[in-house]
């Protein structure tokens, strides 16, 4: 039982952990995209009709970070060529993309789904205990921890990495030496988007395999702040989601086995301790004001 | 932050309901909780709109606000309907209770009909459906069909309209298994599909073999279906996401009363009244009995033929409480009062019910 509620875990984690790593890289270079609900909810829409229309779930996930991506760009537009406010196109790209999501949608309500299926190699996923957990997962999981290894290793371990920090902690400075402000914003928000849009994906094509209005249902939010709690590092985003993940999971079971707490309350426990936990490893306020992107959010126009 | 993001789509809503405008149509408005798409309880009321279109015509024409939360943001939605010229509005679930009454203070021309609440005025009609009496139908199958004897129910809120549908499910068990057992899970929310499955995973995790669900996805039917044990509907038909899964649905048919309440608009008969349907009225209807054997679908059949022509009450004694002080004596039944204000377990459900 404990190798399924792990499963489990790692399901209602994986979506978190993408969404918010692609955030992290949009805001490590000084931009603010509230819009991760609305990319979210388009990857997982247009994921799940493609889908649908080619039988193929890949085909589908790959739908879902081109429509993450693509969506994202109307934000790089709004925000980074035409100079508007991060924070009011963010929450418009949400609103937009709750409404696109519910239209593009519509026929598609109330199909059952193509699922995404998980790993199988003979001989290890059958290892009792840590087989499933280790080699029987859907694909998405191990994406996801890739993923989290390789934002580390570019943010922290190339050249491009340093940049894009140095783009998002001062951007007068950045534009003085030469470096393209704008461009390396472009790309970072195309990549928020099409992380965005994977978990989307996930949502639409492993979790739940199905098609309903809202049915993100605030895990765009939970993933940007989860951002700001883990104090814009990316090992802290994948402790963040997992114990969020294992905290859901874990009081649903406690409500099963009957223990007599509030439910009210045991609903509420994940957001709790996830900040708790966060804030408390983030007590160092020099290690967490050097890994803040000073520009975050504020607006940049090159001079001529 | 999704406080604003509700608002601004009320909002918007609203911008498009100002827009449309016709003058001698009876304009008709409701409000939902959730999409029309969640192919669960939104989706039957407006499955009972549009029925309602179809058999008025151009006689009435209807608006709908969808998603709105319940609280605060619930009374501006009404009263925006309300502003905008609907002479009579549907609210349609148990949180909008204080918010419908307090529009209706402001508007007492408007007619309003507030589902599944308790509170009534001059101006405000409740209508509620005896879903328990399905519900009871379900217990009975569910003791049937389980091979472990327990069976996870997936709940929304500790409101009475919930806590019913679990005592009535426990109490048709218990007519076929005295020992059978429930598991509640309460998600905390109506439709949240990811956390509903997340829900049902536990269940069956847990050892229970059958999983019914009072809250609005078809997201645990499906898990029930991936991990190939049987699952009851809730709402409307969910077949489709398990077609060797599903035993049966509770339908909201909620079509004739809609219909019923605009005609007595136009006919200007409309009276607040505090209504309770159930299955001899036609509001709550079963879905095909499916994947069971013979035996089963005949004594779930009886047990709904016995309930439509009233000769079983689900809520007949002897019933004795959680806590195992007596409730009802032999042959006595529930006062609808008593069912409509419901907050107590009867013996036999382990769990506690959360204040």
């Amino acid at each position: 039982m404990f190798e399924a509620i792990l499963l489990t875990v790692a399901t209602a984690a994986t979506p978190l952990l993408i969404a918010a790593l692609g955030e992290l890289v949009v805001e490590r270079s000084g931009v603010l995209n509230l819009g991760v609900e609305g990319m979210m909810i388009m990857g997982a829409v247009c994921g799940f009709v493609v889908a649908q229309t080619t039988g193929s779930a890949w085909v589908g996930m790959g739908a879902a970070i081109l429509a993450g991506a693509a969506f994202s760009l109307l934000f790089g537009f709004l925000t980074l060529t035409l100079v508007t406010n991060q924070v009011a196109t963010g929450l418009a790209l949400t609103l937009l993309g709750l409404g696109a999501s519910a239209m593009i949608g519509e026929s598609f309500v109330g199909l059952p789904g193509v699922k995404m299926e998980s790993l199988y190699i003979a001989g290890l996923t059958d290892i009792p205990y840590v087989g499933k957990l280790l080699f029987g997962q859907d694909p998405i999981f191990y994406i996801s921890i890739l993923l989290t290894i390789a934002v580390v290793w570019f943010l922290f371990r190339t050249r491009a990495g340093l940049t894009l920090r140095a783009v998002g902690d001062n951007h007068t400075s950045a534009h003085a030496l030469g470096v393209p402000v704008v461009r390396i914003r472009y790309l970072a928000v195309l990549f928020g988007g099409a992380c965005a849009g994977l978990a989307g994906g996930q949502l639409s094509l492993v979790y739940v395999p199905q098609w309903v209005e809202n049915m993100t249902a605030g895990r765009g939010w939970i993933a940007l702040a989860l951002v700001v709690f883990a104090s814009w590092r990316p090992w802290r985003i994948l402790a963040g989601a997992y114990l969020f993940g294992a905290v859901s999971i874990g009081q649903l079971h406690a409500q099963a086995l009957g223990i007599g707490i509030p439910s009210q309350f045991m609903s509420s426990l994940p957001y709790l301790a996830t900040i708790v936990v966060l804030v408390l490893i983030s007590r160092n306020k020099r290690l967490t004001l050097m890994n803040t992107p000073t520009s975050l959010g504020k607006p940049f126009v090159p001079d001529r | 932050m999704k406080k604003l993001m509700m608002a601004l789509t009320v909002a918007a809503s609203f911008a498009l309901a100002g827009a449309a405008h016709a003058e001698d149509k009876l304009k008709v408005g409701f409000i939902y909780i959730g999409p029309p798409g969640d192919f669960g309880w939104t989706y039957q009321h407006d499955q009972g709109r549009k029925q309602l279109e179809k058999e008025l015509g151009d006689k009435v024409e209807t608006t709908f606000l969808e998603n709105v939360p319940e609280g605060a943001d619930a009374e501006r939605a009404i009263e925006r309907l309300a502003r905008a010229g609907n002479q009579l509005i549907f609210t349609t679930s148990f949180g909008y209770m204080d918010a419908t009454n307090k529009v209706a203070q402001k508007f007492p021309k408007v007619k309003f009909e507030h589902a599944t609440g308790y509170k009534t005025a001059e101006n405000v009609a409740v209508y509620n459906s005896r879903f328990y009496e399905g519900r009871y139908v379900q217990g009975v199958i569910a003791a049937k069909m389980s091979k472990t004897g327990v069976a996870g129910y997936i709940g929304s809120f500790p409101i009475p309209e919930v806590v019913q549908g679990i005592n009535s499910f426990m109490l048709g068990a218990q007519s076929v298994n005295p020992n059978f057992k429930i598991k509640v899970i309460w998600a905390n929310s109506w439709f949240d599909p990811a956390k509903e499955a997340d829900a049902a995973k536990a269940l069956v995790d847990q050892g229970v073999d059958i999983i019914t669900q009072h809250t609005d996805s078809t997201a645990p039917m499906q898990v029930a279906s991936e991990r190939k044990i049987k699952a009851f509907g809730q709402a409307s038909d969910m077949i489709k996401f398990g077609p060797e899964t599903q035993l049966t649905s509770i339908v909201d048919n909620w079509g004739p009363y809609y219909i019923e309440r605009a005609k007595a608009v136009l006919d200007g008969t409309w009276k607040s009244h505090n209504v309770f349907e159930g299955m001899h009225e036609g509001l709550v209807v079963m879905a095909p009995y499916t994947n069971m054997p013979d035996d089963v679908k005949k004594l779930a059949e009886e047990t709904q033929a016995k309930i439509t022509s009233g000769e079983l009450k689900p809520f007949t004694g002897p019933i004795k409480k959680q806590d195992g002080s007596e409730w009802l004596k032999v042959g006595e039944t529930a006062d609808d009062k008593t069912i409509l204000s419901m907050n107590f377990y009867v013996a036999g459900v382990d769990d506690q019910l959360p204040k």
